[in-house]
């Protein structure tokens, strides 16, 4: 094998097995130590992150089979512009995420019984599981292989529900039901697996892309539902709210911007791989129905909630709707506008939505809760914070200068040369929607009023995770050309797209 | 490219950065950001300055950066661009001073600054845009700066007139970015450019075009106010008077009726537009307006509320010269961009003034002000005349073109809206110059600052008085090359192909 190659795959395994060991070392360490794994981990696997998605962009797509097997025999896994895509935002969100976590998260000390308060929640265990939810969404982006594919998807559940289970009685009632939720989704995915498996004997994506047939549908809709009830499409969203608002900060945004959209991805990848053949328009209308309704619904009850985070939480729900308008736009016959535009918006999405669960972090930090309606006048004592939430609003709400608006200008795109005018129509009115739970926030925080007594100082490294993020999701609007060329790496849609990537 | 062809960009950046430095500065780092806002708001009119001369000498500026799908964020300098950008820097330095002036110890100073300089950011990229995508990116960012300014004060109708403002001009800001993308869809990237750039939409797709100019008419048109979508420019009143004067004169209306003349001209082009029968209805809403505007306006007895359905209907001159086919039309809307804007922006610093030194609001209070603030009282009357269409002031030309443009353009109607609009401006400003000058105040005035040698603060007199300046100038000097009259006449060439 040549040089480059070898190159490639090494930063590849590393950005898989750095969080694994970092989180192993953190397990395994003391008190004082874990500290040090977790900086460690924190520093280290962006780094592995940031050389694979470099050499992916120097190289091009890598096939790397694990123990040099190889498929049918072997695991392979792919890195190319798509799953590429993701680690590298897994990367910068995650990293972000932890440095908010350095301070806002309490390891419990010895004899402690208490479980923290409501601005420092005391979660044991959580660099370890939080490294591990990391490693296993980079497993996850790469996997080329359905059972593989299951197996990260269930070590992501667990460490999800485990990392969400520890913040209070609400919490442990929503990561409960989460873990609930997750199990069935999995195992209705592992059924369509099993059905895979019967008929054709590989579990390899690219060889079933060769052998796939419409015999294939049943296990297709049983693997389709499993990620729907993962990835919270409406009315499947129940579990969602409760369970990512009641988390910790740093572990609402990991679970709102990244793991919901890692089930997303999976079912990308299904349906403009192997499957891109199968699905009929009727299907495709089917998700891109659901998602319009999680726009409206999502959005309605955010307008209602009268907590932050659960405002945040139900604006991820309607969301996640804009993610499945790609369907219908971009399958079976579409264009790749609508791909490229949905996973634009899903990757401005992540970025956006873990910087508000960020900010809401520091607002419970500092005023001890997140009450909206005593929130007035929060601007004045956090004014990073609220600029960071206003920057990552921008793109909820699609305009520019944002990632969102190109997402959305691409979805919109398509929709109008496909004459899809109601997705046109919920796409933008989804975007005024949005504007009004975000100025429900931002609004008050400007009044004139004496600030809330007893805040407390929030230190500046939450703030400037949460701003660093804000800004990125604003840069994203600067950045399409060169990031959608990336994403072209390997053609990842050219199976559904046909034509050129 | 060469330094120059950059010149655009760094126009832009010369408000942007002091914007960004300034929302980082201490509440009480009055000097530093003062130093930032007007080291700013000069090198900006100076870069200005340099650019109008070499488009005049016949150079180009353009600068381009990838987005995305083959479309750039580019800006250049076109003849077009200059007219709104030389307007929109000039009166952001007046404004600048007089918002020092006039927020002298009141709280969130910087945060005021900060957004202030952002909503002049997007304006000067709003006028130098050189393709659709660009004007939308910079539209909407107008949006989002000004809602800040909108609510500064901070109370609950404050933040009431910024849940109208943000309503209003989202919806609009939807619609526009619908049809943008439709026409991309149909034509590619959109690129402005003078007679028009559809030329290359294949003629069966011609049937939507009309339906695409109205969603873009229709989004302008939110900010443009106009009726029916105007509702929300009465309410914004609430914002303190400098933004109201930045509002009403550069900023969020005039970007509207911006837009408007650049959708007419350099998308669709005149001829288009006239030929798809577009422009009809587009001089009715015009008319419509002018007229709502005034009536509305007579009927109000707070100052700062009529002033305010006084700009509903004077920017709709703008939209009807641009909907008028022929060139004394066009060059009376495009010179009535840069009229209108140093005339309202007299009006408000007046109105300001008044409410500030003396606490009057009420345009049946404002008796022997004459004989109190005799500068101001000046300069309301320059520009309130100049408004009416008295010669030889700035509004004068304005009417004398569009009046031309409506006998050339074969629509006589016009001239009698014009007419009947003359009268109720005067209807509605008369009265207030006589109280002025010609009736006293027998009670003592309700002094709202320390009295000093001059009527008022130095920083809140010397604005209006300059700018009342100007509207004589730009009248009394209107064939003076480079004046804002000829240099309409240069665009109205390029407009119509000569």
């Amino acid at each position: 094998m040549s040089g480059p190659d070898v190159a490639a795959e090494a930063w590849l395994v590393w950005s898989v097995v750095v969080p694994f060991l970092a989180g192993s070392l953190a397990f395994l360490a003391g008190r004082r130590l874990r500290i040090a794994a977790a900086l460690f981990g924190l520093a280290a696997t962006p780094i592995c992150t940031a050389a694979a998605v470099y050499t992916t962009h120097r190289l091009g797509p890598v096939r790397y089979r694990i123990g040099g097997w190889g498929a049918p025999l072997g695991i392979d896994w792919l890195a190319d512009g798509l799953s590429m895509l993701l680690v590298g935002t897994t990367g910068l969100v995650l990293l972000l995420a932890g440095i908010h976590a350095v301070r806002s998260i309490r390891a419990p000390s010895g004899g402690e019984q208490k479980s923290g308060t409501d601005a420092q929640p005391t979660i044991a265990y959580f660099w370890p599981l939080y490294f591990f939810l990391w490693g296993s969404l980079n497993a996850l982006f790469l996997s080329n292989d359905a059972f593989n594919l299951y197996v990260c998807l269930e070590l992501l559940g667990f460490s999800s529900a485990a990392l969400m289970a520890q913040a209070g009685r609400e919490a442990l009632t929503a990561a409960i039901r989460y873990l609930f939720v997750s199990l069935l989704g999995s195992l209705l995915y592992l059924l369509g697996v099993a059905l895979l498996f019967g008929a054709h004997g590989t579990l390899d994506l690219q060889a079933l892309r060769a052998v796939a047939s419409s015999s294939d549908l049943a296990a297709l809709a049983l693997m389709t539902t499993g990620l729907l009830f993962k990835t919270a499409l409406f009315p499947l969203h129940f579990w969602l709210p409760a369970a990512h608002a009641n988390a910790p900060a740093p572990v609402s945004a990991a679970l709102s911007g990244l793991v919901v959209k890692a089930s997303f991805y999976l079912l990308v990848r299904l349906w403009a791989g192997p499957f891109a053949p199968l699905p009929t328009a009727d299907a495709a209308a089917v998700l891109g129905t659901l998602g319009a309704a999680a726009i409206v619904w999502g959005s309605v009850q955010a307008l209602r909630q009268r907590r932050l985070k659960m405002l945040i939480a139900y604006s991820t729900v309607a969301q996640l709707g804009y993610l499945f308008l790609l369907f219908p736009l971009g399958a079976p016959h579409g264009n790749l506008e609508a791909w490229t535009g949905g996973l634009y918006y899903a990757v401005s999405h992540a970025l956006a939505k873990s910087a508000l669960f960020l900010c809401a972090g520091c607002v419970v930090w500092a005023a001890g809760h997140d009450r909206l309606a005593d929130l007035k006048g929060i601007a004045r004592p956090l004014p990073v914070t609220m600029f960071a939430f206003a920057l990552a609003g921008v793109t909820l709400l699609g305009i520019p200068p944002s990632g969102g608006f190109v997402g959305k200008w691409n979805l919109v795109s398509a929709a109008v040369r496909g004459g899809h005018w109601a997705y046109a129509v919920i796409i933008y009115g989804g975007g005024l929607l949005a504007a009004g739970y975000v100025f429900r926030v931002l609004a008050p925080s400007l009044l004139f009023q004496k600030s809330p007594a007893g805040l407390r100082k929030v230190p500046w490294p939450m703030e400037a995770a949460a701003l660093t993020l804000a800004i990125a999701a604003v840069l994203l609007d600067f950045l399409a050309d060169p990031i959608f060329a990336f994403l072209a790496i390997g053609r990842p849609f050219a199976a559904v797209t046909g034509g050129l990537p | 490219m060469t330094a120059a062809q950059w010149l655009p960009v760094f126009v832009v950046l010369s408000s942007l950065l002091p914007g960004i430095v300034i929302f980082l500065l201490r509440e009480e780092a009055y000097w530093a950001r003062t130093l930032l806002n007007l080291t700013g708001a000069v090198l900006k009119l100076a870069l200005v300055a340099v650019m109008a001369v070499g488009v005049f000498q016949g150079q180009t500026y353009e600068a381009r950066f990838p987005l995305f799908a083959g479309q750039d964020l580019a800006l250049h300098a076109a003849p077009l661009s200059l007219l709104f950008v030389v307007l929109s820097s000039v009166l952001w330095l007046v404004t600048t001073l007089y918002a020092i002036g006039y927020l002298e110890s009141s709280p969130h100073r910087s945060r005021f600054f900060g957004f202030f300089s952002l909503c002049v950011s997007a304006t000067t990229g709003i006028a130098m845009a050189a393709n659709l995508l660009s004007f939308v990116l910079f539209y909407e960012m107008l949006t989002l700066a000004t809602y800040p300014l909108v609510v500064h004060r901070g109370t609950p109708e404050a933040l009431r007139a910024g849940r109208v403002y943000l309503g209003y001009t989202l919806a609009g800001g939807a619609l526009l970015l619908l049809g943008a993308i439709w026409l991309t869809a149909l034509a590619g990237p959109v690129n402005f450019a003078e007679a028009g750039s559809l030329a290359n939409v294949p003629p069966s797709a011609r049937g939507v075009l009309p339906v695409i100019f109205v969603l873009l008419i229709a989004g302008l048109g939110v900010k443009a106010s106009l009726v029916p979508l105007h509702s929300w420019l009465p309410i914004a009143m609430i914002a303190p008077a400098p933004v109201s004067a930045l509002l009403h004169a550069v900023a969020v209306v005039k970007a509207g009726a911006f837009g408007i003349v650049r959708v007419v001209y350099d998308v669709f082009g005149v001829r288009l537009s006239a030929e798809l029968g577009l422009l009809g209805p587009l001089a009715v809403l015009a008319s419509l307006t002018i007229l709502y505007g005034s009536i509305m306006a007579l009927r109000q007895t707070d100052l700062k509320r009529r002033l305010a359905f006084s700009t509903i209907s004077q920017v709709s001159y703008i939209v009807l010269g641009t909907s008028i086919v022929g060139a004394f039309a066009t060059t009376g809307g495009l010179v009535h961009i840069v009229h209108q804007g140093i005339m309202k922006i007299t009006l408000f610093f007046c109105a300001g003034n008044f409410a500030e030194t003396v606490g009057i609001t009420d345009v049946r209070r404002m008796h022997g002000l004459g004989r109190r603030m005799p500068l101001t009282a000046a300069a309301f009357t320059v520009a309130a005349l100049g408004m009416i269409g008295i010669p030889p002031l700035a509004g004068f030309i304005s009417k004398w073109y569009l009046g031309l443009g409506a006998l050339e353009g074969g629509s006589p109607w016009a001239i009698v809206i014009l007419l009947v609009s003359t009268l109720l401006n005067a209807a509605y400003f008369l009265p207030i110059v006589n109280d002025m000058w010609f009736r006293s105040r027998p009670e003592p005035w309700d002094e709202r600052l320390p009295r000093g040698r001059l009527e008022t603060r130095w920083l809140l007199l010397a604005p209006p008085v300059v700018m009342a300046v100007l509207v004589a100038a730009a009248g009394i000097l209107a064939e003076v090359p480079m004046s804002p009259l000829e240099w309409s006449r240069l665009i109205t060439g390029l407009e119509y192909g000569r």
